[in-house]
């Protein structure tokens, strides 16, 4: 359980946090989702009171972060790309961090070998690739079986099948009940791992709501159709309030009717169909939608979604 | 990496213990030891305490024919025998700073203060460890080099010096104190400088620069201020003869120590309050 209220975090003049309040529950995959530059990495490292907030208040458990007698067993977090010394082995790494708490060398070993680096345990980091260097991450947050798991950006450079391996790592964290907090600017990656979205813009919230009402409440109904007489069907189907867009190869989205509506209408009018699909909008449409009128936010919304 | 990750749970994990103090140095500990800059430098300390009076020892032998007799008066054993400690103590230092500095550059000091959030067990679990380290790798130095530079200059009985004489001990121990305290205070600057290159240049600066810039002074104010510099008190804890306008050992050990207690406090009380 994670608690953020008003938590607002300025640098210099910047304000990075800007009164940020959410809880993430216990038992499911909660998606942190933002631009690059939102704000994402700065609300987890004051969640682990790496910055101290400008205003407000996060804790974790019901307490601050560092009140804890043993975080790691509280919080395992993996945060921006690298928190190891090049220069020492993996290995090494994880049993430092072990022995703050006592875990045993034993623990080390079954991380590592979870994350699959067992046979580069003993090299050093410094040589590892950046979906190595993730793996290890990820180990050294599943170091202390920790109540709460923190993942900044966790499929950052991994290949399809470590993307893969986290998804479902993280799905089975929440089921056994632990509270999972993992951060994206990929919305399609959020769509298939979260139930639960804090969407966040300029470190300001956006939306705090499920996955599916995040889509769905933001989303435009379209349906994609292909025909060998696209023209005549263009003007069978004009009417106010319907649109076509997106034209290439023989097919086109309709927007404002249903599949059976565009169906219906190319049947009376004898029009053969070659494809008929309704389209749900990506969770990506679904962010730009939603962030679309802040246009302060554009240009940023635009580099991330590149 | 293309190995296929097995999808099993994540183990429980059966005792969970807590933070404790111990154990913060036991972690530290284990950060000292496994990279390769403390092998090195510790490696270049210990040589440099021992080579640099054997060679001086040997070119001191060769030549002591042809010495004038200034020139042989001007010869003292015990500097002879510590001439290293001058030296390794910059290998000593350089390392350091970068035990901490090495920390922020990397990333690591955010590993470091998750495990331990309240942070300032870290920099007195560094120190301790640090400490302790070069203690017991400086004091078997500077007695192998007392030792061989003495049997070295065996045919010149004007250059023998007894380790029981008065001071000698006490010199020669102090020359690993010496660095010791440099070790600490150069550590403490790292946590304040948080920066490698930075970190040194400071270290070298007050111990390198600043004595001889003292010469630029009026010379009453030369000797007012020298003799309180970090380096030059330091230096006394393993000097055998107090000069003039110098502190004597303990007094000028006691000065270094000061100048390490305010650099650490400094280094606490940014550590607590910086962002990580």
């Amino acid at each position: 359980m994670i608690e953020a209220s008003d938590l607002t975090k300025d640098y210099g003049r910047k304000r990075a946090v800007d009164g940020l309040c959410f809880t993430v529950r216990p038992g499911i995959v909660t998606g942190f989702l933002g631009p690059n530059g939102s704000g994402k990495s700065t609300t987890m490292r004051l969640i682990l009171g790496l910055d101290a907030p400008s205003g407000g208040d996060v804790t974790v458990n019901g307490r601050h972060y560092r009140d804890h007698v043993a975080p790691l067993h509280e919080v395992g977090s993996l945060l921006e790309a690298r928190s190891v010394h090049t220069g020492r082995s993996a290995y090494n790494h994880l049993l430092a961090l072990a022995q703050t708490h006592g875990i045993p060398k034993r623990r080390v070993s079954e991380v590592i070998d979870l994350v699959g680096l067992h046979e580069v345990a003993r090299k050093r980091t410094g040589q590892f690739s950046l979906g190595m260097g993730q793996r290890l991450g990820i180990a050294a947050a599943l170091l202390g079986d920790p109540k709460t798991v923190m993942l900044d950006e966790p499929v950052n450079g991994l290949d399809p099948e470590g993307i893969h391996w986290v998804r479902n790592l993280l799905k089975g964290l929440a089921a056994e009940g632990r509270t999972v907090f993992v951060s994206s600017h990929l919305m399609s990656e959020m769509a298939l791992t979260a139930d639960h979205l804090i969407v966040i813009g300029r470190g300001k919230l956006i939306a705090d709501t499920s996955v599916d009402d995040f889509v769905a409440r933001a989303s435009q109904k379209a349906v994609l159709v292909r025909s060998p007489e696209l023209d005549r069907l263009r003007h069978v189907l004009a009417a106010p309030g319907i649109s076509f867009d997106g034209e290439e190869r023989g097919a086109f989205e309709v927007h404002g009717l249903t599949a059976e509506q565009v169906g219906d209408a190319a049947a009376a009018a004898g029009i053969a169909l070659h494809e008929l699909t309704p389209v749900q909008a990506s969770l990506e449409e679904a962010f730009m939608n939603l962030t679309r009128d802040d246009v302060e936010f554009g240009a940023e919304l635009e580099q991330a979604v590149a | 990496m293309s190995t296929l990750t097995p999808t099993v749970p994540l183990p429980r994990l059966e005792n969970t213990g807590r933070l404790a103090f111990h154990r913060v140095l036991l972690s530290e500990w284990t950060k000292l030891r496994s990279v390769r800059s403390t092998l090195w430098s510790l490696g270049a300390g210990f040589v440099l305490t021992i080579a640099f009076p054997v060679i001086f020892a040997f070119v001191t032998r060769s030549h002591w024919g042809s010495m004038s007799p200034s020139d042989r008066a001007g010869r003292h054993p015990l500097d002879i025998a510590l001439a290293g400690v001058n030296v390794a103590q910059l290998a000593i230092a350089v390392l350091g700073v970068l035990l901490i500095s090495a920390e922020y550059s990397t990333g690591s000091i955010r590993s470091t203060f998750t495990a331990v959030p309240k942070r300032l067990p870290v920099l007195w679990a560094k120190l301790i460890d640090y400490a302790a380290l070069t203690l017991a790798l400086m004091i078997p130095a500077v007695l192998v080099s007392f030792f061989a530079s003495q049997a070295i200059l065996h045919s010149i009985p004007q250059l023998h010096i007894s380790f029981s004489q008065p001071g000698v001990a006490r010199a020669v121990l102090g020359g690993a104190l010496y660095v010791m305290l440099v070790g600490i205070f150069a550590l403490a600057i790292g946590a304040i400088v948080r920066n490698t290159a930075g970190g040194i240049a400071t270290f070298a600066a007050t111990f390198f620069v600043l004595p001889p810039l003292m010469f630029t002074l009026p010379t009453s104010w030369n000797n007012a201020i020298s003799q309180y510099l970090p380096s030059e008190a330091g230096r006394q804890v393993f000097a055998l003869h107090h000069a003039a306008h110098t502190l004597t050992p303990l007094t000028g050990g006691l000065v270094l120590a000061a100048y390490c207690a305010a650099a650490i406090v400094i280094a606490a009380v940014l550590l607590v309050r910086r962002d990580a």
